[in-house]
């Protein structure tokens, strides 16, 4: 299993897929000062499925499973936060670019910002010839 | 139409405390850390009452209180303990009321399902698994004439269970009754947007169970979820959630090589065939209801049938009549009785549904009814609530392929028997499927085609013990609402014996 470093991305030279508005690069700085360097991975199914979901860095595997769809920076956080999505999930997401956003809410599963009362949000778009 | 008073009001059926702590060994302990979290009811968006916001400390206790109740629990005589589970089955009969309001309160569901389904079923559960229990047998193989192999079932110990916020209570007796029938003790962790209403059912059945053989933790999930997930002292983790914590779950368990059991959701197709219009008669009718399933609880079912696969030859008439009875759904205040659909279980939840309709509105489908939050002023003005909504589009759409957990269905058309198969199992998941047609044959080859756990033949949304439920490819691990879940709670242990005076003769 490949450490997150030295994962290819999905696709080199493709369009950016995946960035954060600014109340959300706002919850990552408060995460990263208290939990370090993060995570996101986008999860599928029941319940809080289709969130993005923030661990600290490392916590959930990766592996040949999952494709890399890009690293978000931060201003005022030293790494970069990787967004991952299992390899099949991204077969049907492909064509989308996708904003995390952060509202307020109780989350589950257990990403970092719930007991914030916030949880992060994936907005979407179709990737056009523009990207 | 008669309205339920809010709980907390005059007139209430039920009212929750103000607070609520752990529930450990048979008693209320406040948070090691000593934090709480507010909880709102989603009918309004006011909080009603605080929970203890646990932490590993928390779920170290109770884990300790488990270990201590496990033993003799699990050496209680099968009788008594099927005893125990009618015992509490009984009581929830005399306080249904008040368990259907309490549960329709803190999660937003009409209280006309909470009266008719969620509670009735969880009673029946325990009362399914009491008599499973007492069913059971182990089995013994005879090897030659003087041995014999003896198979036991025996309890696993301390187990793990991690509820969703869809069905508090109903998914709650789900993981509870199998494994206390197996003679197992539990730690308990709710979902925090639903964390309360198993705290007022624990209140009317405390005194039916000896303490700290069902242990209540509250809180967040990264900080008491994880600590009992991978914690090395329970011997099986079961979840309902999402395929990402169901991934972390797997992950922990496997650094302690632990079994887990998952349900992670899924995108249930509901099959159509042409000859469901032959006839104007009763079967059309409940096609038509059985379409209209997917606003059931919001849509916030992991078996939601919201994806409606319509065949060609009556594709117009029958999503025509499908429209005009979505129409027909009442939304409204979940605590009056003729409510059909009542308000999203968070902020989050209707914040994520209604992104799902902007990228379905992007990508091209088009929207028949609903389409946007339904704004119901008064009171609910704070409340999440969103119209029930028929998208139209096809398959390879995100709406077609994600569990958007809203009163939202997403329909496509298909030619014959192959395609239809061909678009139903185009899909991640395998928990439900739906299959509606007059011909045996044809219902009897798609169910067999279809990659689900659950096909649902001419009917949608029964969940009745002894018919198993789990799910194919992404969609978990296990199956539940069945004597084989007494399996995923219990070891088997052999006994091979030889009854023969004489030596094998190797030394």
């Amino acid at each position: 299993m490949a450490p997150a470093e030295q994962t290819e991305e999905a696709t080199p030279q493709a369009p950016e897929r995946v960035a954060l508005t600014d109340e959300a690069a706002a919850v990552i700085r408060r995460l990263t000062q208290r939990h370090g360097p993060l995570m996101f991975h986008q999860s599928g199914g029941c319940c809080d499925g289709s969130s993005p979901m923030c661990y600290e860095r490392g916590e959930l595997r990766t592996g040949d499973s999952d494709v890399l769809l890009g690293q978000l920076a931060v201003d005022g956080v030293a790494e970069t936060v990787p967004f991952w999505m299992s390899a099949s999930q991204f077969a049907y997401w492909s064509h989308t670019h996708l904003t995390v956003d952060v509202v307020p809410g109780r989350g589950s599963g257990f990403s970092l910002e719930a007991p914030e009362g916030v949880r992060f949000l994936i907005r979407s778009r179709l990737l056009d010839g523009s990207d | 139409m008669s309205r339920y008073a809010a709980p907390g009001s005059d007139g209430a059926v039920m009212n929750y405390k103000s607070r609520y702590d752990h529930w450990i060994g048979g008693a209320y302990v406040a948070p090691a850390q000593g934090g709480y979290f507010e909880n709102p009811t989603p009918v309004t968006g006011a909080s009603f009452t605080e929970i203890a916001r646990g932490t590993a400390d928390d779920v170290e206790r109770a884990i300790d209180a488990a270990h201590e109740a496990a033993g003799p629990w699990g050496r209680t005589p099968a009788a008594e303990r099927a005893g125990v589970l009618n015992k509490i089955a009984q009581r929830m009969e005399e306080h249904l009321e008040e368990l259907a309001v309490a549960e329709s309160w803190e999660n937003g569901k009409p209280v006309r399902e909470t009266l008719a389904a969620d509670i009735p079923l969880a009673i029946d559960h325990f009362r399914y698994f009491a008599g499973a229990l007492r069913a059971q047998e182990g089995s013994l193989s005879e090897i030659d004439e003087d041995t014999v192999a003896y198979h036991f079932h025996e309890p696993l110990g301390v187990v793990a269970q991690i509820i969703p916020w869809n069905f508090p209570i109903l998914m709650a007796t789900w993981k509870l009754a199998p494994a206390l029938a197996a003679g197992n003790a539990v730690v308990l962790k709710p979902a925090e947007q639903t964390p309360a209403s198993i705290h007022f059912w624990m209140s009317l059945i405390a005194d039916l169970l000896p303490p700290g053989v069902v242990n209540i933790v509250n809180g967040f999930g990264a900080e008491a979820g994880k600590p009992l997930a991978s914690s090395a002292r329970v011997a099986k983790v079961a979840f309902t959630g999402e395929t990402t914590t169901g991934r972390l779950i797997m992950q922990y368990a496997s650094e302690n090589l632990k079994p887990v059991t998952l349900e992670l959701g899924g995108k249930s197709p509901n099959i159509f065939f042409d000859d469901v219009s032959t006839a104007d008669d009763d079967f059309l009718d409940k096609a038509l209801e059985g379409f209209t399933m997917f606003a059931l609880n919001q849509g916030e079912v992991c078996t939601c049938p919201s994806r409606a696969l319509i065949q060609q030859g009556h594709y117009r008439d029958f999503l025509d009549a499908g429209t005009a009875r979505t129409e027909k759904i009442v939304q409204g205040h979940p605590l009056d009785t003729e409510t059909m659909v009542g308000a999203q279980a968070s902020n989050d939840q209707l914040e994520k549904i209604l992104s799902y309709l902007d990228i379905g509105k992007q990508e091209g489908a088009r929207v028949l009814t609903g389409g946007a939050r339904a704004e119901l002023g008064g009171e609910l003005e704070g409340g999440y609530y969103v119209q029930p909504t028929i998208l139209e589009g096809n398959n390879r759409m995100r709406v077609f392929q994600e569990e958007i957990f809203g009163p939202v269905v997403a329909v496509t058309g298909f030619s014959d028997f192959a395609d239809a198969m061909e678009t139903a199992n185009d899909t991640l998941y395998g928990l439900g499927a739906g299959v509606w047609t007059r011909d045996g044959s044809t219902a009897y080859r798609a169910g067999r085609a279809i990659q689900a756990g659950r096909v649902w033949t001419n009917c949608y949304h029964a969940y009745p013990a002894h018919a198993a439920f789990g799910g194919y490819k992404q969609s978990g691990i296990g199956r539940e609402n069945h004597r084989m879940m007494l399996d995923h709670y219990q070891q088997t242990k052999n006994l091979l014996v030889s009854y023969s005076p004489k030596k094998l003769g190797f030394f």
